[in-house]
């Protein structure tokens, strides 16, 4: 209720910045137009913005290409031929420095800012921000955590060394034994090698993106991609496996535990209801003691070539308000960025592992933030395939000296 | 030979003057200056033609003034692209980091030269372009003799033949790419369980070929099927009657008459395949060092947004599309379309 009273004020507050810069202008339509990954219920909450507004905005939803590089590149495209036919940008977490840097996105600043700092969780809001400045107001997030069945694994291990035990003692005893990861050659290998560098106390990059970090943790987590990849613990097909092949294969019985997003709780739900009881989560493994986790989500930004720049400030605003995002994350399953969410009505039934995700959200780890990310991941993911192949001091070597290049724009990608 | 029969039909001594001076392009034959040419000399015994040539002046400078905007609009649209990526090739330009623009010279050669990526994606190219237009060559010589020597329903025999080529590239890779996927496809249930041939390099380069050859034999087909109309009929008979094989008379006296339509086909097709973008864009996308050099291009520049590594690799991409027609024409000898064989 609270926090209903708060979103009340948003428009009254934005209207008094309206009138003190007057950029809106005297166009009749108002339109804002909306471009975000496809989300079955976002129509939903785009009318519910749209009634709110009053006729102050109305938001037209564009849905982008199912793929999250067919979304990045369309957006940069026409952001780099400066369209003003894009207001609000539906972006996920690792191009907002990009996007940022490039001059593409607006800051926000004023009252927009404190709105859409406010209530936020601490490691989502990190994402939308670059050198002290915020660019994008957070609209989900996401962690990965450790699903695994109660029947196999009766106390679920906190270690990845921990992990390759239990498979061991499965496979001895001819059970199912394998532990999906994300161990094909994509972005999703470098989530996994980003976790294991942060757990092992580490970074890739130094905090302000500008340098390659790559320390002692790093020969750390390469060790540990390495040993897992040769230990019965790997999946014969780990080296095609992303996040809905791991998902498949726990659901098929193939699968004793996965690394993945907690969309996995809800299609077991859907699939393998008889499974539902014994399948368990619990924090993403560590190397010494706890994990760090990946973080996911998406941010709405706001196009510097936009023509109505308040009103879409104030549409993002409402898009990602308390009441939207619990409809995202009920409907949707999109976890909220706003701690109060958690504790909404439905959320209990959507989200039995709410809590771990808060807990997860205290040390998650974002992905690293520079304008460059897109060519990092790709040529990480390059040299870290296939896992069983890594070479820990060479492999370090090479990273270094390809996200180096990558980093100065000069490298080439695959 | 058509340009210099049209013009005997135009207009007897002049347009023959034309046709020597000019070598019989049709193009040039209405330059401005070729009518001056003619104008310059009136009196060698022409004087009755002079007033036709003043009205065929006019006429060929009001051709020449119609002209004249859609040659621009060409130059402009085909000529000043080509120049702007050779500027940009030199230039540090990344849209991420406007502030960072500088002219650097040759060092985005360097780079993408030195870089293991590019030659990877050479080796890709190179296998591709030589596997399949070879592949294709005898594939498709074995179904444009079939066309050739239909006696019923020959209509039906090249629609159908036909078909894989007039489906959209992009279609019929997703097509592929679906037959190919584990759980869905056709193809792959015939493979053993676990196996996805599209997530390793080997197999994913097989695949790859497979859906060229299967697109472009028609194409090829086509083209050696016209080259098979020129072999007379009756050198053929005559070889038979000296005895023969059908086998000797394919391969001494076919080919070598069809050699400039097999030499046109192959030049068409090496070009074609080293430009190979939209099947691999749709099977791999370049994942598995499966890049070819038009798609590790294409996420340079579309993906990685570095204008100038980029357009680096489009001018190299150009430059060896020119040496293989180069190679083509002068050394193999090659005709081009509107040149004798």
């Amino acid at each position: 209720m609270r926090r209903a009273a708060a979103v009340l004020a948003v428009p009254a507050l934005a209207g008094g910045l309206v009138a003190g810069c007057g950029g809106t202008g005297t166009s009749g339509g108002r339109v804002v137009n909306l471009y975000n990954a496809p989300q079955e219920h976002l129509a939903g909450i785009v009318a519910r913005c749209n009634r709110r507004a009053g006729g102050a905005y109305r938001i037209v939803l564009n849905t982008l290409p199912r793929g999250a590089d067919d979304q990045r590149e369309q957006l940069v495209r026409r952001l780099a031929a400066a369209d003003p036919g894009l207001d609000v940008l539906g972006m996920d977490v690792t191009w907002t420095a990009e996007l940022a840097e490039a001059g593409w996105i607006r800051e926000w600043t004023g009252g927009y800012a404190r709105e859409a700092r406010r209530g936020s969780l601490a490691a989502p809001l990190a994402t939308a921000v670059r050198q002290g400045r915020l660019y994008a107001a957070p609209y989900n997030t996401n962690v990965q955590l450790l699903w695994y069945r109660s029947d196999l694994i009766p106390r679920p291990p906190a270690t990845w060394a921990g992990l390759m035990k239990a498979s061991r003692r499965l496979a001895d005893a001819r059970r199912p034994h394998y532990g999906e990861v994300t161990g094909a050659q994509y972005e999703g290998l470098v989530v996994w090698f980003n976790s294991l560098v942060a757990s092992a106390g580490g970074r890739i990059l130094s905090p302000d993106g500008e340098r390659v970090d790559l320390g002692a943790p790093a020969l750390t987590a390469l060790a540990t991609m390495r040993r897992f990849a040769r230990s019965r613990a790997a999946d014969p097909s780990m080296t095609n496996t992303r996040e809905d092949d791991a998902r498949l294969a726990v659901e098929s019985g193939r699968g004793a535990y996965e690394i993945n997003w907690p969309y996995v709780y809800a299609s077991m739900a859907a699939n393998r209801p008889a499974m539902l009881g014994r399948f368990r989560w619990a924090p993403y493994p560590g190397i010494g003691g706890p994990g760090r986790a990946p973080l996911g989500g998406a941010n709405f930004g706001v196009s510097r070539y936009s023509r109505r720049p308040d009103a879409s400030f104030r549409a993002a605003l409402c898009l990602r308000d308390a009441r939207s995002q619990r409809i995202a994350a009920v409907k949707d399953g999109l976890p909220p960025t706003l701690e109060s969410v958690y504790d909404a009505p439905g959320m209990a039934q959507a989200y039995p592992m709410r809590h771990a995700i808060l807990d997860a959200l205290r040390t998650a780890v974002p992905r690293p933030l520079t304008p460059t990310y897109q060519n990092v991941s790709t040529i990480s993911a390059v040299t870290l395939s296939p896992p069983g192949g890594i070479d820990p001091p060479r492999t370090l070597g090479r990273l270094r000296e390809l996200i180096g290049d990558a980093l100065e724009s000069k490298g080439v990608l695959p | 030979m058509t340009a210099e029969g049209g013009l005997t039909r135009a207009g007897e001594a002049e347009a023959a003057y034309g046709a020597n001076r000019l070598g019989g392009n049709r193009l040039d034959e209405s330059r401005p200056d070729g009518s001056r040419a003619d104008g310059s000399r009136p009196g060698e015994g022409r004087r009755s033609e002079s007033r036709l040539s003043e009205n065929r002046r006019s006429e060929r400078r009001l051709g020449w003034a119609l002209c004249a905007p859609a040659a621009l609009i060409m130059l402009a649209v085909a000529g000043w692209p080509v120049v702007y990526s050779v500027l940009l090739s030199l230039q540090r330009y990344d849209l991420r980091f406007p502030g960072r623009k500088a002219w650097i010279g040759f060092a985005n050669y360097a780079t993408v030269l030195r870089s293991g990526f590019w030659w990877d994606a050479v080796e890709v190219t190179a296998v591709v372009t030589v596997v399949s237009v070879a592949v294709e060559l005898v594939l498709g010589m074995a179904v444009a003799l079939v066309m050739h020597r239909t006696l019923v329903g020959r209509g039906l025999v090249r629609t159908v033949v036909l078909i894989p080529y007039g489906i959209v590239t992009v279609a019929a890779a997703y097509g592929w790419k679906y037959a190919w996927t584990p759980g869905v496809g056709w193809l792959a249930r015939l493979l053993p369980d676990g196996q996805a041939p599209l997530t390793e390099h080997w197999p994913a380069i097989g695949i790859i070929l497979v859906a060229e050859v299967w697109k472009t034999t028609p194409f090829m087909a086509l083209l050696l099927m016209a080259g098979l109309a020129l072999v007379p009929d009756d050198v053929l008979k005559a070889a038979s009657m000296d005895g023969a094989t059908a086998w000797q008379r394919f391969t001494l006296v076919t080919l070598p008459l069809m050699r400039p339509a097999i030499l046109a086909a192959l030049l068409f097709r090496t070009l074609d395949a080293f430009r190979i973008f939209d099947d691999i864009y749709v099977l791999t996308a370049g994942a598995q060092n499966t890049s070819s050099v038009s798609v590790i291009a294409y996420h340079n520049l579309i993906g990685g947004l570095n204008l100038g590594i980029g357009s680096t690799m489009s001018v190299l991409i150009f430059a060896a599309v020119a040496v293989i027609a180069f190679v083509f024409v002068r050394v193999l000898g090659t005709s081009t379309p509107g040149q004798d064989g």
